[in-house]
C-alpha cells in the first residue's frame, strides 16, 4: 500500500486548530504527497489559512454539528467520502476526547482496525509503520496493518513537532454528515468552561504534579501554589485522580496527558510505568519522594529524598520571598 | 432499569507485565483480576439501578481460559450475573474484534444502559466502547464524570479540554466513565459468598453467531513487527533532604533559567 494521500482530523479550540492536529499535518507532509484536513464546527473557513500554512491543501468541512457530539456525524462524513471514492490511504487522529470517539466510530462503521497510542509513524516497505511506547516507555513496539486501507491511527500529542511550511490557505470543500439516526441522538445541552489560571497542562513550560505521597486531598493546594509561583500547570498521578482528589483533566500518564515541559516536578509520585510514559520525555525532571528506591528517581535529573510535606512549604516560602 | 457493564479481567498491574515472545501479545497466563478502571462502572451501575428501584446489573467480559476471578469481584460488589465469552480463537483479538464480540453478547442482555471504562489499564486502546456503540447503532457519551438517569434519558457531564459539557441522550445508550467518579464499594463477606453462586453464562464465538475470521489474529489485520528496548533516560543526582532540599531545587531551576 503506497501512501499518496493522508487526511488529518483538525480539531478546533478557541477559534484555532489545536496544536496536536498541526503536529499531525506537519508530519503527514513528510509521508505523503497530498495532505488534507477534516474539520467540523462553525469556524472552518477561519482556520483554512492556518491549516494551509502547515501543509494541508484541502479541508473537508463537515460543518456545524447542531449540538451533536462529533463522533457519529464526523465519522459518517468521512465514511461517505471514502464510499464516494475520494478517501485517503491513511487518516490521522489526535488522541483527544473527540479524536478517539471519531476514530472508534469510523473504525466500526467501515470495518477497519485502528492503531492507537501511536508515538511515531514512518514509511515502511508495505505502508506506514507505527511506534508505540509500552511498559512505561521502557520498550518500543513497532506495528503495521496487514489488510487494505485506509489505515486509522490515533496519535498521542507531542509525538512530532508542529512546523509551518508556508503553504497558502487550504481549499474548503463541504463534506456534510449523512443522516445517522438513533446513534446520533446524544446532544450537548450546555458547555461549562472551568476557570484556569496559568498555562494549559500540555503546553506549560513547567509542570508540577502531585501523587499519593501528598497524603490527603487538601495538600494538593501545595501543588497548585507551587505551579502558580513557577508560572506552570498543575498535574497529577493516576492514583490521586482515581481517589477523586483532582479531576481527570489533570492526569499525566498513559491514561492521561503526555507532557514535555522544560521542567517537570514530581511530588510524592512513586513513578509507576503508567505515570512515566506521560512525562519521561520532559527536558528536565525534579522528583521529591520519601522512598529512595522509588522508580521516579531513575528518570530524575535532580532527586530529593525527603518528605513533600516538609520540602514543598519551604520551597513555596522561598519562592514567595523572591517574587 | 437493566445496566450492562463491560468489564475486563487483566493481569495484576502491580506485577511486571510481559509480552509473549512468539506472538508478541500481552501475556495473560497468570491469574487475572478485575481492572480497577472497571470498578467505577460497576459501582455507578449499582447506584443507578438502586435509584431506579428496579432492574439489575449484568457484566459482560471477554477473557481467555474461562477466567472468572475478576468477574467474581464485580459480582461480589453486587452485580446480578455475568456473560463471559471465552474461546481459544480469541487470542490476538484487537479492539474492533473485541467490540464485535462484546456487542453481540450485550445484545442478548437487552440493556437500557451500557457502561464501560474510558480505557483498560493493560491495553488502553480506548476505542472499544465507542466501537461497541457503533456496532449496536446506539448513541454514546465518553469521558463521563457524572451520570444521572431520568426516565428514558441519561444526563452526563462529559469531560472536555476546557471544562465539561452537559450531554443528554435517550436510552438505550453507552456511557464511558472516568476513574474517580464514584467510590467503588468493597465487596462484603456476604457479597463474596453470594458471588460464588451467581450465574455466569459461558459463550463461545460461534454461540454469538460471529465468524472466526472476525476475531483473533485474522480479524485484527495488524501485527507487531518488533519490540525493542527504548533509549534509557539516565538518572542524575539524588540527594537526601537535610532541611535544605528546597535550596537544591531552587539552584536547579536557576540553572535552567526557569527562575
Amino acid at each position: 500500500m503506497s501512501i499518496d494521500k493522508i487526511w488529518v482530523l483538525a480539531e478546533v479550540a478557541d477559534g484555532k486548530p489545536i496544536t496536536a492536529s498541526l503536529e499531525l499535518i506537519s508530519h503527514a507532509k513528510t509521508l505523503a504527497s497530498t495532505v488534507e484536513a477534516v474539520a467540523y464546527g462553525e469556524e472552518t473557513s477561519a482556520i483554512a489559512g492556518t491549516l494551509g500554512e502547515y501543509g494541508a491543501t484541502t479541508v473537508h468541512d463537515v460543518g456545524d454539528l447542531g449540538g451533536a457530539l462529533p463522533g457519529v456525524p464526523v465519522a459518517g462524513a468521512i465514511a461517505a467520502a471514502i464510499d464516494a471514492g475520494s478517501g485517503p490511504d491513511a487518516i490521522l487522529f489526535p488522541a483527544t476526547y473527540d479524536g478517539r470517539d471519531i476514530a472508534g466510530r469510523l473504525s466500526a462503521k467501515i470495518d477497519k482496525p485502528v492503531l492507537t497510542n501511536v508515538v511515531g509513524l514512518v514509511a515502511g516497505d508495505g505502508g506506514l509503520v507505527t511506534q508505540h511506547a509500552i511498559f512505561g516507555g521502557a520498550q518500543t513496539a513497532t506495528a503495521h496493518f496487514t489488510g487494505d486501507g485506509p489505515g486509522l491511527f490515533v496519535i498521542r500529542a507531542k509525538s512530532f513537532p508542529a512546523e509551518a511550511s508556508g503553504g497558502g490557505p487550504a481549499e474548503v470543500v463541504a463534506a456534510p454528515a449523512p443522516e445517522s439516526g438513533a446513534s446520533n441522538a446524544a446532544k450537548i445541552v450546555a458547555r461549562h468552561v472551568e476557570e484556569r489560571t496559568g498555562p494549559k497542562l500540555d503546553e506549560a513550560d513547567v509542570v508540577v504534579s502531585g501523587g499519593r505521597g501528598l497524603g490527603e486531598k487538601d495538600n494538593y493546594a501545595l501543588i497548585e501554589e507551587l505551579a502558580n509561583l513557577l508560572h506552570g500547570a498543575a498535574g497529577a498521578s493516576r492514583a490521586i485522580v482515581d481517589a477523586g482528589w483532582v479531576p481527570y483533566s489533570h492526569q499525566v500518564g498513559q491514561t492521561g496527558k503526555t507532557v514535555k515541559p522544560t521542567v517537570y516536578v514530581a511530588c510524592g509520585i512513586s513513578g509507576a510505568t503508567q505515570h512515566l510514559v506521560g512525562m519521561k520525555n520532559s527536558k528536565n525532571i525534579v522528583a521529591i519522594n520519601k522512598d529512595q528506591d522509588a522508580p521516579i528517581f531513575s528518570v530524575a535529573d535532580l532527586g530529593i529524598v525527603g518528605d513533600v510535606h516538609k520540602v514543598l512549604p519551604k520551597l513555596i516560602e522561598a519562592l514567595k520571598a523572591r517574587s | 432499569m437493566n445496566v450492562v457493564v463491560c468489564v475486563k479481567q487483566i493481569p495484576d498491574p502491580a506485577a511486571p507485565a510481559a509480552l509473549d515472545p512468539e506472538t508478541k501479545n500481552l501475556s495473560r497466563a497468570g491469574k487475572l483480576i478485575l481492572d480497577d478502571s472497571d470498578a467505577y462502572g460497576v459501582e455507578m451501575a449499582l447506584q443507578l439501578v438502586d435509584k431506579a428501584g428496579e432492574g439489575e446489573v449484568t457484566l459482560v467480559s471477554m477473557a481467555p481460559n474461562g477466567e472468572t476471578s475478576g468477574l467474581r469481584t464485580a459480582l461480589a460488589m453486587g452485580a446480578a450475573k455475568a456473560i463471559l465469552i471465552s474461546d481459544d480463537i480469541l487470542a490476538g483479538t484487537d479492539a474492533l474484534g473485541t467490540a464485535k464480540v462484546l456487542a453481540a453478547a450485550i445484545k442478548r442482555a437487552e440493556p437500557d444502559l451500557i457502561l464501560a471504562a474510558t480505557e483498560s489499564t493493560d491495553g488502553y486502546t480506548g476505542t472499544t466502547p465507542v466501537q461497541v456503540a457503533e456496532l449496536l447503532g446506539l448513541p454514546s457519551v465518553t469521558f463521563a464524570k457524572k451520570v444521572e438517569v431520568d426516565g428514558n434519558s441519561v444526563k452526563v457531564e462529559r469531560q472536555t479540554e476546557s471544562g465539561y459539557d452537559e450531554v443528554e441522550s435517550p436510552l438505550p445508550a453507552l456511557v464511558t466513565v472516568t476513574a474517580g467518579v464514584v467510590e467503588p464499594r468493597y465487596p462484603s463477606f456476604k457479597g463474596i459468598m453470594a458471588a460464588k453462586s451467581k450465574p455466569v453464562e459461558n459463550l463461545t464465538v460461534a454461540d454469538l453467531g460471529l465468524d472466526a475470521s472476525q476475531v483473533g489474529v485474522p480479524g485484527a489485520r495488524q501485527e507487531i513487527i518488533e519490540v525493542a528496548d527504548s533509549d534509557e533516560r539516565g538518572s542524575g543526582e539524588v540527594v537526601v533532604d537535610e532541611g535544605d532540599g528546597y535550596e537544591r531545587i531552587i539552584q536547579f531551576l536557576e540553572q535552567l533559567k526557569v527562575l
